[in-house]
């Protein structure tokens, strides 16, 4: 299919006898911001991992226009640069400043000049609210301001795709808006992402597709207005209203 | 007056202007075998400590594997031998077998150099081995996820924040260094014991030779400790930064500043 950047195949993931992903199909295109929504352990994250190569796959295949990467078709670290990552835990680099985060990978593994490195750097800084941070060490940010830090970091390696993993769970609740606000001009620029989450809000609002995991297996996917208000599964539909009464 | 009619302070004094060239050689030996030998040893102790966090690459066949693992082994063997025997023997062992077993003269400053090097770098290879693995998994994962092969995550992310993490045990590396040259007085090293004992050998003040050798070894291992602590405050960087609001770069044209969207964060 044209514009495919990632096809997954019958993707399986074991820790010792525990099956935590069970034979995984979908495929994400370019420009498509796709919402995995599901309960705790029902493999989202484990999914992302295995997406980004932090996790070994157990089985399976994962296409990256239509090379295998699990096969060693293509190597991993150039691999790993194309599929940006955002950390629930920001993982933001403790010895380097701002400025380095968002230079350092640019610099040893695009080979890109420290001016050009910089250049990018602070173009994305500032997109993200953080230009004026860039001498600040991340220990003295806070914790939305690390994770602005981290998906600038991500940015400026100019990724194809962009994986979020629960990226606002870690963070108090008056700190969650501005990441997300973040996010969405990042979905609304065209950026291809993949994002674990529980706000269900941004899934509705901000997604193209949504796709709900259960134990580990993709129960459901389609469009937020499909799953949102017609959930074909029960177990989607268990979920979803599980979800709204510990809002209420 | 002789030595036999002077009171404490006297002798002090009279072993001071008799002996003060001698005791500052000793100390100025000690010290260069100490600093020598830590640089040396930490050297080491990243270099084993750094083959025994490995991690064999799921793709790796095994031949490698099994290279891996002999690798590691003599590299155990290694830390354990010379962190389970004495310093002192190890000396003796190392400077007379050399000789008698391979006919070859070290000589006192390599055969010094190689023993502490050797001994401290098998106390440094744990420590690198807790440094390392006292960084949170989540930095490897950062840089590994921007692309980064496990060489650039280990020299720029892992080993950098270990560096800092071990800096008050090289420290004490330093300042064991600094007080445990005087073992090498068994193979005739000229260093601050040695002139120590022959100060007292030759005057029989034992006392007053111990009590200034002390003090020149007390002020030698704190000024260290001093250092070694502003280096550190080095290492951490200034508590506070500037906002770099000058910065033209920092609203490169056509792009939205958050905080004015937002009406302000800060």
């Amino acid at each position: 299919m044209d514009g495919e950047l990632l096809r997954i195949e019958h993707l399986v993931k074991t820790f010792g006898t525990n099956e935590v992903l069970k034979d995984i199909d979908f495929s994400v295109c370019k420009g498509d911001v796709i919402s995995i929504i599901g309960s705790s352990g029902s493999g989202k994250s484990t999914l992302l991992r295995c997406i980004n190569l932090l996790e070994d796959a157990t089985g399976g295949r994962i296409l990256y226009h239509g090379q295998d990467i699990l096969s060693g078709a293509m190597d991993e670290d150039s691999y790993r640069a194309k599929v940006g990552m955002v950390f629930q835990s920001f993982n933001l680099f403790n010895n380097y400043d701002v400025l380095a985060n968002c230079t350092i990978g640019q610099v040893h593994v695009l080979k890109r000049s420290k001016e050009e490195a910089r250049a990018k750097a602070m173009e994305y800084l500032a997109k993200v609210g953080m230009g004026e941070y860039i001498k600040a060490k991340p220990r003295q940010l806070s914790g939305g301001q690390k994770q602005r830090v981290a998906i600038a970091r991500a940015l400026a390696m100019d990724p194809e795709v962009l994986l979020f993993d629960e990226p606002t769970s870690a963070l108090d609740p008056e700190m969650v808006g501005e990441v997300l606000d973040v996010m969405k001009d990042l979905a609304h620029s065209g950026m291809t992402m993949l994002v674990v989450t529980h706000e269900m809000a941004f899934a509705r609002d901000i997604s193209k597709r949504v796709v709900f995991m259960s134990d580990g297996r993709i129960e459901e996917e389609g469009t937020p207005d499909q799953i949102f208000n017609h959930p074909t599964s029960a177990r989607t539909r268990d979920f979803l209203t599980r979800f709204n009464e510990g809002r209420a | 007056m002789t030595i036999s009619e002077m009171n404490f302070f006297q002798r002090m004094v009279y072993i001071v202007q008799q002996y003060g060239m001698s005791l500052l050689e000793g100390a100025g030996t000690t010290m260069a075998i100490a600093i020598i030998c830590t640089l040396l040893g930490c050297v080491i102790g990243f270099a084993v400590g750094l083959v025994q966090t490995i991690e064999p690459h799921k793709n790796s066949n095994i031949v490698k594997r099994a290279i891996l693992k002999v690798v590691k082994f003599i590299l155990t063997a290694y830390v354990e031998v010379f962190r389970g025997t004495p310093m002192m023997l190890q000396a003796a062992f190392i400077y007379y077998g050399t000789a008698q077993v391979f006919g070859i003269n070290l000589g006192m400053w390599s055969a010094a150099i190689i023993i502490v090097s050797v001994n401290t770098g098998a106390y440094m290879a744990e420590t690198v081995r807790g440094g390392i693995l006292s960084i949170d998994p989540g930095q490897r994962e950062g840089a590994r996820a921007i692309g980064m092969s496990q060489f650039q995550t280990m020299l720029l992310v892992i080993l950098p924040q270990s560096l800092r993490n071990i800096m008050p045990q090289i420290g004490n590396n330093l300042i064991i260094n600094i007080k445990d040259t005087c073992v090498l007085s068994i193979i005739g090293t000229v260093e601050l014991f040695f002139t120590f004992r022959s100060i007292s050998g030759a005057l029989y003040t034992y006392f007053e030779a111990a009590t200034v050798t002390m003090i020149i070894y007390f002020i030698l291992t704190f000024a260290c400790s001093r250092l070694l602590r502003w280096i550190e405050n080095r290492m951490d960087g200034p508590a506070n930064f500037d906002l770099a609001t000058g910065d033209t770069l920092a609203f490169t044209s056509g792009l939205v500043r958050y905080d004015e969207k937002r009406g302000g964060t800060h």
